[in-house]
């Protein structure tokens, strides 16, 4: 590996890849630096997608990541619609689809993660996945006024979907798994809550093992419906498909790297020497939590991309350490949660509730604060979020 | 240097005012940016470069 680096590759142009990029020239690298975006568009957010540019409220132009005089001030090559098929780590060679090899003398993979599918279906029109703006536009088309739509999956994404089609004026049915929406991240005193806020605005809800999707039904290559477990029906209209996502990791295969769920990193994000990850793709050990996590959270895909921005340009091995963040924006209501709180042992409420547009839940794993929920609670967010960060014992500041 | 915060943007993650707390504040309720000094010192332009590219949003610019 040369001493300094001269040449930079980075895999992926969306959240992580382009701010690595910004982040380089940002700390001075001022050598070769190459992007390879599989898709074609200038580089943009993904949040907004399932918000603000689904329902049309925003244009495609607004949610841009950087105007095209601060991209071209990056001087940065972007090689458009090209995805990488291969990496060689010995040779330090990167192949793409359109038959060219991009030799590199450091790598940054920033690949994302794909949007799992039902099985037999992806081929059906009328059935939807959501992650890029291609995807949105598509969905947004069929999104019309007294039309049914069947939302699969009540999480992030698919809640955030429903809330949006009712406010265009369809009909929404919303199938999730587990007897809640959200319940699987935020426990069942939360997601009754965030159901009752659903059927409020009129969400029909089918929930429970019972209602788990069998299969979509189909006529001339359109979907009709959904078949369920307990062998009832539903008819539809659109169907959107929010079951998770997987990280996009297949091209990596054979290459030497350790690729179990995501990129496997040592705790300062390299993945190999010279190679590192950054974003949706990247499992780490997080110092944090002193636990191997892969954050999908839009604001792990900066922080991590900062960092790796400055590794490249100082060599050290400073790890990674972040409490992560993420919202959901649902009707009126923006929820935030700090923290890391997946295998959670317990969820407090302390204050409020979702009919007040006013509520604070708190997280434990083990005997410590892991997370923190709020909405309409910015203020006392921030002081629990230093209470994560500060690694606070859960009998110090929770009661009971 | 002239700082602008788009606050329709702004998911409110609070990064900006954890790297610039003299630049950015958030509000009580939703924690969106409030901009302190909208034509900041250049004693504070690192700090607020930093945020700028910072922003999980990229609500705010800067002009130099």
């Amino acid at each position: 590996m040369s001493a300094a680096p001269s040449n930079i590759v980075i895999v992926g142009a969306s959240a992580a890849g382009l701010t690595t990029a910004a982040a380089l020239r940002r700390n001075g690298y001022d050598r070769d630096l190459t992007l390879v975006d599989a898709e074609r568009h200038v580089p943009y957010d993904r949040p907004p997608l399932s918000k603000h540019l689904l329902t049309g409220e925003w244009g495609v132009d607004r949610v841009a990541l950087k105007t095209e005089a601060d991209l071209a001030s990056l001087a940065v090559d972007i090689r458009s619609g090209v995805s990488a098929t291969k990496l060689d780590v010995e040779r330090s060679i990167l192949s793409l689809t359109d038959a060219t090899d991009l030799p590199f003398d450091r790598l940054v993979i920033a690949t994302g993660v794909t949007p799992r599918v039902l099985p037999e279906s992806a081929h059906l029109a009328g059935v939807h996945t959501l992650r890029t703006i291609d995807d949105t536009l598509a969905l947004s088309e069929e999104l019309v006024a007294g039309r049914h739509l069947v939302v699969v999956g009540g999480g992030f994404l698919g809640t955030e979907v429903a809330a949006a089609a009712i406010g265009l004026g369809l009909r929404v049915t919303l199938v999730n798994s587990r007897p809640t929406p959200l319940e699987r991240s935020l426990g069942p005193a939360i997601g009754a809550e965030v159901a009752a806020l659903h059927t409020g605005h009129g969400v029909e809800l089918r929930t429970g093992p019972e209602n788990a999707v069998q299969s979509l039904l189909s006529s001339a290559g359109r979907v009709t419906g959904v078949l369920f477990t307990d062998g009832s029906t539903l008819n539809a209209d659109v169907v959107f498909v929010a079951i998770g996502a997987s990280p996009t990791v297949d091209w990596l295969n054979g290459s030497g790297l350790s690729i179990g769920d995501g990129v496997e990193c040592a705790p300062d994000l390299s993945a190999a020497p010279g190679i590192y990850a950054a974003g949706d793709v990247a499992r780490w050990e997080n110092p944090a939590f002193d636990e191997s996590m892969r954050v999908e959270h839009r604001t792990n895909a900066t922080e991590q991309a900062m960092h790796v921005g400055a590794r490249l340009v100082d060599g050290a091995p400073d790890a990674f350490a972040s409490v992560p963040y993420f919202w959901t924006d649902q009707y009126d209501l923006k929820l935030q949660v700090h923290g890391w709180i997946p295998g959670y042992d317990e969820v407090r409420i302390l204050e409020g509730s979702l009919v007040e547009r006013r509520m604070l839940a708190v997280f434990r794993r083990g005997d410590r604060v892991v997370g923190a929920l709020g909405v309409g609670a910015a203020k006392a967010l921030r002081q629990w979020r230093q209470l994560i960060v500060d690694r606070t014992a859960w009998a110090d500041v929770v009661g009971g | 240097m002239k700082v602008i915060a788009d606050i329709e943007v702004c998911v409110a993650a609070g990064v900006c005012a954890a790297i610039a707390p003299d630049v950015f504040d958030q509000d009580d309720e939703v924690g969106k940016v409030i901009l302190l000094d909208a034509n900041p010192g250049d004693d504070q332009l690192d700090a607020v470069r930093d945020a700028v590219l910072s922003c999980p949003s990229a609500a705010l610019r800067l002009v130099e």
